[in-house]
């Protein structure tokens, strides 16, 4: 007779599940963030590296203490705190001083993630937050841009080249010189630059393994590039002399970073696919809008952050259609 | 840094003016006495009054939708309240307390197997039954602890919901929560309970639980006041008729019932003092007290239980503790 | 892309895992020496013992009588005598009253019911009373009693019945060999249920990773065009009733209703079988194939059971258990019952006995939700799981009404994806039994 070992397992159906798990998903983007983040440390030198550490570190351990302090399991081996350290690192000029680095870690964990009750409860991207708080905070050291090393540094200056056009438009009226952008050394990464942002390339080569497993949806990068590629190019075919051209907007500004790896942030995206074009479209409009108009040369961040903000009502309105039912109001 | 600051100080500004103008315009007229009432209820909002919370209750009162003694957490003080502001009698209230049927903790009670899923008492039993082997049995997984407005239910070492009488208010939330229906909400004067609710067989909860009512029926025979039936393989104290003795806990073999009355004592009736009233011997519900009218009435220690319901009603505080009565098993905290 | 049809919405695509059974004939498991057979193994009202302690009963006899409409008899599964009538382990879990039978070894039949052996000359109120005494219930696992879904009220008009040969869930191959090895049963069913409701033509729907079946039935239904069998694409859940009725006949059940709403009726094919079986032989409903497999079962099989067979006689009859079972299922891996003990009796609805070792049995606790939407992109139904689940964890039973949760079909999809692991299937059965009650409070 065959006796069963006992005790058996009890649980609900179903008893077969999908390979994937919270922490095979943070790693494998973590490990999509090595291209760039190889690219990152390549071209700015050691201190990319020691800022890399320190920022990954840094959430790492600043999860475990929230975590205690809230009397839940530490859960650092997930990886999200990781990936947020990795992202906030990539966000980073290379240049940041260790406080810099080490306060934007405490403001990712804790106002980013924690005081909304951890993973999965922010409604905001949090290294996103904390790039953001420490923008605000520290203007000076957020934009002291190192340039590339030397091997590559022909003439390059440490300015970001929205950041040169920026100025350019603002003291001269036009672009000038800075209109004059390399898209192929944009695309390589041989700008100045946050540690992460500058190489189009390898960002894209780690999205791609990232769309291929499914992890990040296409939908957000495709209606984010779209929408900033559509309403910057018809700007700048009114005003070529003061607008870049809107490939280089593309590949600078921390763009790709931002429509691939941040915008995409499950916990902070909406939940159906339509949704996911509303934010993504959103987050587009807003960045070229800033970039445009606004003070700031960038935007992308501001940008998926307002759009963040708008997730719980996008959810409410973009509610998948229900078998059976003919119409369906949102609840 | 201007223009934001006096944007921002303007929006606040308008709606500040909008948010007072509709305040204005859509208050409502409030019976003064529903904010008096709402004063008065203990504000837990636990439901156990039917309405959906307090303040809803409070404005029930106000418009004699409800009784004076629907707030049964409140207990007869705030019955009493109630009754005062509405100008009303206020009905009596029987303290009645949450009591857990069931023993069967870990390593008493059995489990099925290892049970992985939503940590709830409710899903879990959605799950074959839940994970206990004994299908009455407390699963465990702390629903009512949860349920309960005023903390006053808590898994013991072993699993166990434990009721803090002092803190419990008879709201009966942790009744509504428990899939295996196996809390009650009894009279707080019975101190002596089964802890087991398994109808099946001797044999079958002997297999999966130590501590089960095994339906011998001992106690229903030790019963003086015969307030135990049994129901299936299942004793039954019927709490309005149980005086509350022990010897059914005496006698358990399993040490299923509970006998929570510390330090029993046989009746003494002080001769001299006794004014042979007689009300005594009315109250006792095992006829052990005898004695002709006027004259000194006396106990009969062989019968006396040590209910104790005499001493309070003889008028000449006549009746004292006398030998005290040995209780055989653990009496539990 | 294939070419089947398929429903529109959700579905996911767990790994078939039948190549273990898909070419392993049925095979009649022997007569265990005792039997368990439970008054309750159908949806609906349990059936009344009509025997008692001491009674020797034939095969075939009933042992139980259906308590009104919503309910069917069971008949003795063999000769032997009654031993007990007490509750008795049950699939479902808790123990349930059952009537238990030692077999004398003999298998006596007692008179058939009066076979019909021209069902299409036979009155539809005849034939749907037959199926009733003969104890038939969907054999699909959802073990509603058959002879109800084919009685719809006559405002109802039927025009279309479809079998269900998709056996979507993995592991399992019951209803995959019974289309390879008994194609001509299956179709005679389908003329019979058709014939209730003066239908000429009908559908049969098989999932792709079928072909064998395809070409059988397809080969045995002819070129007369009465039986069109329907291949489907491989997707979970396809085999869901309002999924199928929705692959075949491109409509859509409202939400609450049953497929009549539509026109359609659904059988499984084993149940067509079974009326069958019942109609023209007189036989009762005493037996099904079951498929024993998992990587923790020695030799896997699909067994012809009698009903009441302990779980533990089957397994032993497919070489027995591997050293690292962690998990017994009865039913398919998704939407099947987890068990405690081998010794509860198979029964009308077991599809599957499911053995999982260590490595494929989940333990990890859930984590929180990642807001991933991998949930809803696989609902079927088109609802928002973890809404519900976290309404419901919040004990907000009005928003996980206002969710949907009553439309779930707890295909467990949802669960299937989850990469947090949280038990959305259970949170979500948890939160219907809660907006029933609520509902029923409010008296809607
Ligand atoms: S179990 Fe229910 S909620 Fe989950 S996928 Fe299936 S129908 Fe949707
Ligand atoms: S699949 Fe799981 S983690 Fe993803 S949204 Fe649904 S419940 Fe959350």
């Amino acid at each position: 007779m065959s006796l069963e070992p006992r005790p058996l397992t009890l649980s609900s159906s179903p008893h077969a599940f999908a390979g994937d798990s919270t922490a095979r998903i943070m790693w494998t983007v973590v490990a999509a963030l090595a291209p760039a983040t190889a690219w990152g440390i390549y071209a700015f030198g050691p201190r990319a590296a020691w800022v890399t550490a320190l920022a990954v570190a840094g959430c790492a351990g600043f999860e475990a203490v929230f975590q205690r302090m809230r009397g839940r399991p530490v859960t650092v081996s997930d990886g999200s705190a990781v990936l947020t350290g990795l992202l906030l690192a990539l966000n980073l000029p290379a240049a940041s001083p260790w406080w810099l680095v080490v306060l934007g870690a405490a403001v990712a964990m804790g106002l980013g993630k924690h005081v909304f009750g951890g993973l999965g409860q922010n409604p905001f991207n949090p290294a996103l937050v904390a790039r953001v708080v420490l923008l605000v905070s520290f203007p000076v050291q957020m934009t002291t841009w190192s340039a590339p090393g030397s091997f590559l540094a022909d003439g390059i200056s440490g300015a970001t080249p929205l950041g040169a056009a920026k100025t350019a438009v603002a003291t001269a009226g036009v672009l000038g010189p800075a209109g004059h952008v390399d898209l192929w050394a944009l695309a390589l990464g041989a700008h100045g630059g946050s540690i992460g942002e500058v190489s189009a390339i390898a960002l894209i080569l780690g999205a791609a393994v990232l769309l291929w497993r499914r992890i990040i949806p296409w939908d957000i990068p495709a209606a984010f590039i779209g929408a900033t590629l559509l309403v910057t190019g018809a700007v700048w075919e009114l005003h070529p002399d003061r607008v870049l051209d809107p490939l280089a907007q593309i590949l600078t500004g921390g763009l790709l970073l931002g429509a691939l790896f941040m915008a995409t942030d499950m916990v902070t995206s909406p939940l159906t696919r339509k949704g996911r074009w509303i934010f993504g479209l959103g987050c587009g409009v807003i960045t070229a809008a800033i970039r445009l108009w606004g003070g700031y040369p960038e935007g992308v961040s501001f940008a998926i952050l307002l759009m963040n903000a708008c997730v719980p009502l996008i959810d409410r309105f973009t509610r998948p259609r229900k078998f059976g039912w003919v119409k369906e109001a949102a609840p | 840094m201007i223009e934001a600051v006096l944007i921002v100080g303007g929006l606040g500004l308008v709606s500040a003016l909008g948010l007072g103008l509709a305040s204005l315009k859509f208050r409502v007229e409030v019976d003064p006495r529903v904010e008096a009432l709402e004063g008065v209820l203990p504000g837990a909002n636990c439901g156990a009054c039917g309405y959906a919370g307090c303040s809803a209750l409070a404005k029930a009162l106000a418009e004699g939708a409800a009784e004076p003694t629907a707030c049964t957490p409140g207990g007869a003080e705030v019955a009493g309240a109630i009754a005062g502001i509405l100008g009303v009698e206020a009905g009596t209230t029987v303290r009645r307390i949450a009591v857990v049927h069931c023993r069967g903790g870990r390593g008493v009670a059995l489990d099925k197997g290892v049970y992985v899923g939503v940590p709830d008492c409710r899903a879990a039993a959605l799950v074959g039954g839940g994970p206990k082997l004994c299908s009455a049995g407390c699963l465990g997984l702390g629903t009512c602890e949860r349920a309960c407005p005023f903390g006053a239910i808590h898994l013991d070492g072993a699993g166990l919901p434990r009721v803090a009488p002092d803190r419990c208010t008879g709201c009966g939330a942790c009744v509504d929560a428990c899939p295996k229906r196996i809390i009650d909400l009894e009279p707080d004067g019975c101190r002596v309970h089964v802890r087991c609710r398994s109808t099946d067989r001797g044999k079958a909860v002997k297999a999966v639980c130590s501590e089960g009512c095994i339906g011998c029926g001992r106690c229903a025979k030790a019963c003086p006041v015969d307030a135990i039936a049994m129901d299936r393989g299942l004793a039954r104290i019927d709490p309005d008729a149980c005086v509350s003795c022990g010897r059914c806990a005496a006698v358990c073999p399993t040490a299923n019932i509970d006998d929570l009355v510390a330090g029993r004592c046989k009746a003494l009736i002080d001769e001299p003092a006794c004014i042979g009233c007689g009300k005594c011997a009315r109250v006792c519900p095992v006829d052990a007290i005898a004695g002709e009218r006027k004259a000194p009435h006396r106990v009969d220690a062989d019968r006396c239980v040590g209910c104790g319901r005499c001493a309070p009603v003889c008028p000449a505080g006549a009746i004292r503790d006398g030998d005290p009565i040995p209780t055989s098993v653990e009496t539990a905290a | 892309m294939s070419a089947g049809r398929t429903f529109k919405r959700g579905g996911v695509h767990p790994p078939g895992e039948k190549h273990r059974t898909a070419a392993v004939a049925v095979e009649d498991a022997p007569l265990p020496e005792r039997l368990v057979v439970p008054v309750s193994q159908h949806i609906g009202a349990p059936a009344r013992p009509v025997v008692k302690k001491g009674d020797r009963v034939l095969a075939g006899q009933v042992l139980a009588e259906a308590v009104g409409f919503v309910s069917v008899p069971v008949h003795a599964p063999t000769s032997g005598t009654v031993r007990r009538v007490d509750v008795a382990p049950h699939p479902m879990g808790t123990p349930q009253p059952a009537i238990e039978i030692e077999a004398d070894g003999d298998d006596a039949w007692a008179e058939p019911l009066e076979p019909i052996p021209a069902p299409e000359a036979a009155d539809p109120s005849v034939l749907r009373r037959r199926i009733q005494e003969a104890g038939i219930v969907g054999l699909g696992g959802a073990t509603f009693p058959t002879h109800v879904k084919l009685s719809p009220p006559p405002e109802a008009t039927i025009d279309a019945v479809i079998l269900n040969g998709v056996e979507c869930e993995p592991y399992l191959t019951a209803d995959h060999r019974l289309m390879l090895e008994a194609a001509g049963e299956i179709l005679a069913g389908l003329q019979i249920v058709l014939h209730l409701f003066g239908l000429e033509r009908g559908w049969v729907g098989i999932e792709e990773n079928k072909p064998d079946a395809i070409a059988e039935m397809g080969r045995r239904a002819g070129d007369g065009g009465w039986a069109e069998v329907v291949p489907l694409e491989i997707k979970y859940p396809q085999g869901a009733e309002k999924q199928l009725i929705q692959a075949v006949l491109g409509r859509e059940v409202p939400s609450g209703a049953l497929p009549m709403a539509v026109g359609a009726v659904v059988q499984n094919v084993a149940t067509a079988a079974a009326i069958h079986a019942a109609v023209v032989r007189g036989r009762p409903l005493v037996e099904r194939v079951v498929t024993v497999t998992g990587p923790g079962v020695r030799e896997p099989k699909n067994l012809r059971f009698r009903v009441g067979t302990p779980v533990r006689h089957l397994v032993d009859r497919c070489g027995g258990l591997t050293g690292d079972v962690a998990k017994v299922v009865l039913g398919g891996p998704m939407m099947g019952l987890a068990q405690h003990t081998l010794d509860v009796p198979a029964i009308k609805g077991t599809s599957g006995v499911l053995c999982l070792t260590r490595d494929r049995v989940r333990t990890a606790p859930a984590g929180p939700c990642l807001r991933c939407g991998r949930c809803v992109d696989a609902c079927p139904m088109g609802l928002e799981p973890t809404g519900i689940a976290a309404a419901i964890g919040a004990d907000l039973v009005e928003e996980a009404d206002r969710y949907h949760a009553l439309d779930c079909i707890e295909c467990g999809s949802c669960a299937y994806v989850c990469p947090a692991f949280i038990p959305l299937v259970q949170s979500i059965r948890y939160a219907k039994g809660r907006v029933l009650s609520w509902r029923r409070k409010r008296g809607r």
